[in-house]
C-alpha cells in the first residue's frame, strides 16, 4: 500500500508521544536553537558588514588610485593627475563640471561611545562634486560644510558610534578646531562611517597642499567604464589603477567579512557537534521508549522504510522547531543591531548594522534540518533493524 | 489461499538455532506440524520449550534455520523482508500477552491500524474498526484510550485489531497471561466464538491448562520437539 500513509501514521504516533518525553525533546530543540542562533548571529555580522560595503559601490562609479596601491591609505595622486582623471572620457559632465571628486583620506582618533577607547575614524576631504558622485547623500540634520571653512559633516553611523560627533559640536583635531555642521546618510553605505570636510581645508591642515589620495568619478553609464579605464591606463602621464566602486568595495570587504564568517562557522561547527549528540540522544531514547510499539507495527505489516522515515520525520520536526526558534531569537536580538569594526584593509572603523537576511534565515533552517536528519539517522536505522520477535516482548 | 487438503499450516523439519556469543542454542529441532484450516490449536509447554519461537515462525516474524514453513500453500520462509511484511498484513492477526496497543491512539484508531495498510477509504476503515469492536463487545468504548480500559477490555481491543482485516490465521501469544481468571475466560470465550462461528483458524500459545481446554487440539512442546499430541 501507500508508503506515504504508513510513514504519516507512524510519524503521527511518534509526534503524539513527544509529551511523554518532553524533557529530552526540549533539550534537543534548545540545543539546535542555540547553534542556529549563534550561527545566524555571527553570519549576520558578516552580512551586515558586506551589505555596507556593497551598497556603497555601483558599477557606474569608479575610484582611481595610484598604480600598485590597493587602498586609499597607501595611494597618492598629484593635483595634475587628479585633473587629468577628471577630464578623461566617460566621466559624467554636469553644469558644475565633471562629476569627479579628488579626495584626501586621513585617520583621526575619536573615542568609541561604547567603550571609551580610541578608535581610528576616517576623515575624508572631498571636492564639491562628491555629493553628486556618491549620489545618495542626504543631510538628516544640519547643513553641509562650507568650502574653505573648518567645518565637517558626520556620517550617521559615525555619529552613533563615536563620542562628541553631534551636530553643532566642536571637533578638535591636532591644533585646529572644527565645527560639525550636520549629519548625513548615504543609503547605509560606508560613507556613513566617515567624517567629511572640504579637501582644500584638509590639505592645508595636514600640510599636503598638492596631494590627493584618490579620485572618485561618476561615469556616463556602466558601459563607459571600459573606455574610461583604457583612456587612463594608456595615458603615459598617469601611473594609476582604476576599478568600479562595486568591485573596489567587494575587495575591501572580503578580508574582514571572510574573517568574521570563518570564525562564525568555526564556533557554529563546534556547537553543532554538541547539538548533534543532543539530537542523537533524544532520538535514541525516543526509539528505545517505543521499541515495543515499533515492533508491533512491524508485526502488523508496516515496512522498515516507513519506520526509518518516520523517525527521521520526527527528528526533522524537532530540529526545525529548534531552527525556527534559534533563527527567530537571532533575528529579534541581532537584526539591525549597530556595531563598528575595523576594516583591516584601511585600518579604519566601519559602522554597520547586523543583517539577519532571508538568505541567512534559510541557512539557519537548513543547518537545523541537517542536524535533525543526521541526529535521527542512526536511531532510525536501529529502530528498523530491531528483531521483531524479541522487541515485541520489551517492556 | 487453498491447498489440496484442508491443512493451512505445514511445518516440515524445522530447526531454529539462536547464537549467543560462541554458544548455539537449539530452540526447535526437526519439528513437523500441520494445522488444519478452521482449527483452534493450543501450543503448550514449559518456558524455553520453543512454543513462542514456533508461533513467530508461523507468523513470519522470524525465519527457520532449516526446514520449511508453508502457510496456505505459500513458503513464507522464502519471502523477502518486504514481501513478508505485506504477507503478514494480509494473512496474520496477532494477539499479544501485553496487548501492545498504541497508548496515544483511541481504541477505534488502534483497531484501524492494520487497515492503514489496505486501500480502504477513511470512512470504510472507521466502519470496519467499529464492526470489529462491536464483535468483541466494545462498541461503547470506541473513543477510549488504552489507559482508561481494563486489562480485559484492552485485550478485546487487541483481538479486534487482529481480526479487523479478516486475516487467514489468528496467532495468540499467551492472550490471557496478563489477565485475571474472569477476564481470561471472557477472552477465551471470544476466541472460541471466532473459531466456531466465523471459522477462524487460531493458534494460541499458553501455559494455562484451563485455556488449552478451549482449543480443539493441544500440542505440547518440550525442548524444541513435539512431546504429545492429544486430539480432543
Amino acid at each position: 500500500m501507500n508508503w506515504l500513509s504508513q510513514i504519516l501514521s507512524i510519524a503521527v504516533f511518534n509526534l503524539r508521544s513527544i509529551p511523554a518525553r518532553l524533557g529530552a525533546a526540549l533539550s534537543a530543540v534548545i540545543g539546535i536553537a542555540g547553534v542556529v542562533a549563534v550561527l545566524t548571529g555571527v553570519l549576520a555580522i558578516a552580512a551586515g558588514f558586506r551589505k555596507v560595503m556593497t551598497v556603497s559601490g555601483s558599477e557606474d562609479t569608479a575610484i582611481v588610485l595610484r598604480a600598485g596601491s590597493d587602498n586609499e591609505m597607501n595611494s597618492g595622486l598629484s593635483r595634475e593627475e587628479a585633473r587629468l582623471i577628471a577630464e578623461a572620457p566617460g566621466v559624467l559632465r554636469t553644469a558644475e563640471g565633471p562629476a569627479a571628486s579628488s579626495e584626501l583620506f586621513v585617520i583621526i582618533d575619536i573615542p568609541k561611545r561604547s567603550t571609551g577607547t580610541d578608535a581610528n575614524v576616517p576623515l575624508r576631504g572631498v571636492s564639491s562634486a562628491a555629493y553628486n558622485v556618491r549620489g545618495n547623500m542626504e543631510m538628516v540634520q544640519g547643513r553641509r560644510f562650507e568650502a574653505g571653512k573648518n567645518e565637517v559633516i558626520v556620517g550617521v553611523g559615525a555619529a552613533r558610534a563615536f563620542r562628541g560627533l553631534d551636530a553643532g559640536s566642536q571637533l578638535k583635531i591636532g591644533p585646529d578646531t572644527w565645527t560639525i555642521t550636520g549629519i548625513f546618510t548615504s543609503g547605509g553605505g560606508i560613507a556613513e562611517s566617515e567624517i567629511w570636510t572640504d579637501a582644500a581645508v584638509l590639505q592645508s591642515a595636514y600640510k599636503r597642499p598638492d596631494g590627493f589620495q584618490s579620485v572618485y568619478v561618476r561615469l556616463e553609464s556602466e558601459a563607459a567604464f571600459t573606455g574610461f579605464k583604457d583612456a587612463l591606463t594608456s595615458n603615459p602621464q598617469l601611473q594609476i589603477k582604476t576599478t568600479t566602486l562595486a568591485e573596489h568595495y567587494a575587495e575591501q570587504s572580503s578580508g574582514t567579512s571572510g574573517f568574521i564568517t570563518g570564525i562564525g562557522i568555526f564556533i557554529a561547527v563546534l556547537m553543532a557537534f554538541g547539538a548533534l549528540f543532543g539530537a542523537l540522544n533524544t532520538m535514541y531514547s525516543a526509539v528505545s521508549a517505543r521499541t515495543r510499539e515499533i515492533a508491533t507495527l512491524r508485526a502488523i505489516g508496516f515496512g522498515r522504510g516507513p519506520v526509518i522515515v518516520s523517525v527521521l520525520v520526527e527528528s526533522l520536526i524537532l530540529a526545525l522547531a529548534g531552527g525556527v526558534l534559534g533563527a527567530g531569537l537571532a533575528w529579534l536580538a541581532f537584526d539591525g543591531y549597530q556595531a563598528a569594526t575595523m576594516n583591516f584593509q584601511t585600518f579604519s572603523q566601519v559602522t554597520f548594522a547586523f543583517a539577519v537576511t532571508p538568505a541567512l534565515l534559510f541557512t539557519a533552517i537548513l543547518t537545523a534540518s541537517v542536524l535533525g536528519l543526521v541526529g535521527g539517522l542512526f536511531p532510525a536505522i536501529r529502530a528498523a533493524r530491531m528483531p521483531i520477535a524479541s522487541a515485541l516482548r520489551e517492556v | 489461499m487453498s491447498t489440496a487438503d484442508s491443512s493451512l499450516v505445514r511445518i516440515r523439519d524445522v530447526t531454529k538455532t539462536f547464537h549467543r556469543g560462541s554458544e548455539d542454542i537449539h530452540v526447535l529441532s526437526s519439528l513437523d506440524l500441520t494445522v488444519a484450516k478452521g482449527e483452534f490449536l493450543a501450543l503448550m509447554g514449559p518456558s524455553g520449550s520453543g512454543k513462542s519461537t514456533l508461533l513467530n515462525l508461523i507468523g513470519g516474524l522470524d525465519r527457520p534455520t532449516h526446514g520449511s514453513v508453508e502457510i496456505g500453500g505459500q513458503r513464507i520462509d522464502q519471502l523477502t523482508e518486504r514481501d513478508l511484511a505485506a504477507w503478514r498484513a494480509e494473512h496474520v492477526g496477532f494477539v499479544f500477552q501485553f496487548y501492545n496497543l498504541m497508548p496515544v491512539l483511541t481504541a477505534e484508531r488502534n483497531v484501524e491500524l492494520p487497515l492503514l495498510l489496505t486501500h480502504l477509504s477513511k470512512s470504510q476503515r472507521r466502519q470496519h474498526a467499529g464492526n470489529a469492536l462491536k464483535a468483541v463487545g466494545l462498541s461503547h468504548r470506541l473513543k477510549h484510550y488504552p489507559r482508561t480500559l481494563s486489562g480485559g477490555e484492552q485485550q478485546r481491543v487487541g483481538i479486534a485489531r487482529a481480526i479487523v482485516s479478516d486475516p487467514t490465521i489468528l496467532l495468540c501469544d499467551e492472550p490471557t497471561g496478563d489477565l485475571d481468571r474472569k477476564s481470561g475466560d471472557e477472552i477465551l470465550t471470544l476466541l472460541q466464538t471466532l473459531n466456531q462461528e466465523q471459522g477462524k483458524t487460531i493458534i494460541m500459545v499458553t501455559h494455562d491448562p484451563h485455556a488449552s481446554i478451549r482449543a480443539s487440539r493441544t500440542v505440547h512442546l518440550d525442548k524444541g520437539q513435539l512431546a504429545t499430541t492429544a486430539p480432543e
